[in-house]
């Protein structure tokens, strides 16, 4: 008996192991290929002899991109969007959950369902395109003509960062808002001053779910930025994946220069993953958090 | 209705006279003049109001109106971008999308809905269990440092964008003209005998009959580490007791798992289940236009890519776009609301 019931368990974990590493390796394979593709010589990628390690190495296709002035242009535009973008959803989602957490709040029920709507049904892609067209021109006649800023101020609300940010508040306990407020605390202070402090990881979370997600964000700005100058990261590197897997730019490409077409894209993919991946261990941690955080309540 | 005096005063016994009821009183203003109450509430608590505003306007502006503008598909497109301004048309949108055998716009949109389910089943069906299974294996790898390895790696890729994810891919399966050229991924099938050279040569993204495999394989790929999460907590959360017991009854390895393990997960199972169904017609739009092209719109079309398609690249074709858009989005809401209500009434836990 004893010994069945440890062979089985031998089993269990030589698979998991095996499995684990193998779906592990799947993982992080793609990373790694691409990191080695991209400083590879022109010959090694367009004959596919890189399996693993990079050969003939090269770093032009970085060279030509860190001197390549659209990238840093973009790179700066996502760093501003993720930047406001950030702070403009954390400014308006921490005063609506504050607000909706007050059992006092007249309407409360309204003014949750108004959120939770909007995570049930959306008006879908072509009235949201018709609806930042006027936003545009509204916004070109009070003076702003940058698209950055409708993309900032316009994009990017998610109702369910709000109830994230909502039960955390909800579970404060009222004792310690009662004694700031003999204290003599306005409404703001006890909201900066016991609030915020005591929600400290799930405003952490939701701060790292706006960013990621301007960071990652692409169909909104692709669409709306006519002009390349305002293009973010993510338009710039699906533009130029389009422009590299074209015919017409691949003629006498090899004349002109050492490395592949397929390394310029990969040195384009590697460095914008890089700045995530300097985080990653970081926020690690926080995203597992949030999830449990879960639980939605109306 | 006669007032008496009693109901706004109170005899006081000691002195004799009467004073007002100051419960009574409030009570009694608050019935007569309810609106008069709202709002010397609000100017009282004017800045916990003033906080909502901003949160308010965004919704309303971002979120709302265009639900005002979807009203177009009931309109006819005249160009004009104010609904207010465009006529009336009825059902003519639906109508043209639905029934009219024969025009090209309707089967292209039987097409799309039917993809649009079809994308959303196999992501059921293939994509859900793998983080449990996942969750599982976790469950087994008792070294901590072991285990944190194995989780970062595996939620790596969550946290590459969509246009990241879809280039990688794009280039792993890319066509090529001789063998040697074309994506490693490809490569490495035609040496597996998995697909034929041809195949591979044309480029798999080129081919429709590969594009839901695709589609689903790099959706594991992206998001089974970073779902299983929820289902680790889950089992983690057990209490050792359990096991010992289990094992004192003499279960193996996989009595364990099916008599200890699944039963105690089993709840967050539905509840992830139901928030999955309930987002059945939500297929990610961006990476399918990230992904399809028009060699492969046979499979990979669902209605959202169909309505940016016709609706924001071609002209007048606003309204049909509109209507398709809101047949997939009510749907999806009674999915959401119906998934919402069994959950409430099998297991007690709702998501809203």
């Amino acid at each position: 008996m004893k010994r069945k019931l440890e062979i089985t368990e031998l089993i269990f974990k030589i698979i998991s192991y095996t499995l684990l590493t193998i779906f592990s390796l799947c993982c992080l394979y793609p990373f790694v290929y691409a990191v080695s593709a991209a400083i590879s010589g022109y010959g090694p990628v367009n004959s596919n002899q890189i399996i693993l390690l990079p050969k003939d190495l090269q770093f032009d296709a970085f060279k030509s991109m860190f001197t390549n002035n659209m990238f840093w242009t973009s790179y700066s535009n996502t760093l501003f969007i993720t930047l406001y973008g950030t702070l403009w959803a954390m400014f308006t989602a921490i005063l609506g959950a504050y607000a909706l957490s007050k059992k006092r709040l007249l309407f409360r029920k309204v003014f949750n369902f108004f959120l939770v709507f909007t995570m049930w049904f959306s008006a879908g892609i072509v009235p949201q395109y018709l609806n930042y067209l006027a936003t545009r021109d509204i916004f070109q006649s009070i003076g702003i003509m940058d698209d950055k800023w409708l993309v900032v101020i316009a994009m990017g609300m998610a109702a369910m960062n709000i109830i994230l940010l909502r039960n955390a508040f909800e579970g404060v306990p009222s004792e310690i808002e009662e004694a700031a407020i003999v204290d003599g605390a306005t409404e703001m202070q006890v909201l900066t001053n016991v609030y915020l402090p005591m929600s400290k990881s799930t405003i952490a979370t939701v701060a790292l779910f706006f960013a990621i997600s301007r960071w990652n964000g692409y169909f909104w700005a692709r669409q709306m930025m006519s002009n390349p100058h305002e293009h973010p990261l993510q338009v710039f590197i699906r533009l130029r994946l389009e422009d590299y897997t074209n015919p017409d730019t691949l003629t006498g490409w090899e004349l002109r220069y050492n490395y592949a077409p397929d390394s310029a894209i990969y040195a384009l993919v590697v460095c914008s993953i890089i700045p995530i991946l300097i985080i990653y261990p970081f926020i690690q941690k926080y995203f597992a958090k949030g999830v449990n955080v879960g639980g939605v309540k109306e | 209705m006669k007032v008496r005096a009693a109901d706004f005063l109170d005899y006081d016994q000691e002195t004799g006279v009467y004073r007002e009821n100051p419960e009574q009183v409030v009570r009694d203003d608050v019935e007569k003049h309810y609106w008069l109450h709202v709002v010397r509430t609000i100017v009282k608590d004017w800045r916990l109001y003033l906080m909502l505003v901003p949160m308010l306007l965004v919704f309303l502006f971002w979120r709302y109106f265009p639900m005002y503008e979807l009203l177009s598909c009931f309109k006819v497109d005249n160009g004009q971008l104010d609904v207010s301004q465009q006529m009336f048309s009825g059902f003519s949108y639906f109508k043209k999308l639905l029934f009219s055998t024969g025009d090209s716009l309707s089967t292209d949109f039987w097409r799309a809905l039917r993809n649009t389910f079809i994308t959303s089943f196999y992501g059921l069906c293939f994509g859900f269990p793998m983080p449990i299974i996942l969750a599982l294996f976790f469950n087994e790898i008792k070294s901590n440092a072991a285990r944190s390895v194995y989780q970062v790696l595996t939620y790596l890729p969550k946290f590459m964008s969509t246009v990241i994810m879809t280039s990688l891919v794009t280039m792993l399966v890319k066509q090529g003209g001789t063998t040697t050229n074309m994506g490693i991924i490809s490569q490495a099938l035609v040496k597996l005998h998995i697909i034929t050279e041809e195949v591979g040569q044309a480029g798999l993204l080129n081919n429709p009959a590969y594009f839901r495999t695709i589609y689903q394989i790099s959706g594991i790929w992206e998001g089974a580490g970073y779902d299983s999460i929820v289902f680790f907590a889950a089992i983690i959360a057990i209490s050792p007791t359990s096991y010992e017991a289990a094992q004192i009854d003499g279960a193996n390895k996989w009595a364990q798992m099916r008599y200890v393990v699944l039963p105690s997960i089993l709840s967050t199972i539905v509840i992830m289940l139901i928030t999955r169904i309930g987002g059945l017609l939500n297929v990610g739009y961006e990476k399918v236009m990230l992904l399809y092209n028009d060699k492969t719109y046979v499979t990979a079309d669902v209605v959202s890519t169909f309505a940016q398609r016709n609706g924001l690249t071609g002209s007048g074709q606003k309204g049909i776009a509109a209507a398709a858009e809101m047949m997939n989005n009510v749907i999806g809401m009674l999915l959401v609301i119906g998934s919402n209500t069994i959950a409430r009434k099998a297991t007690n836990t709702s998501l809203y």
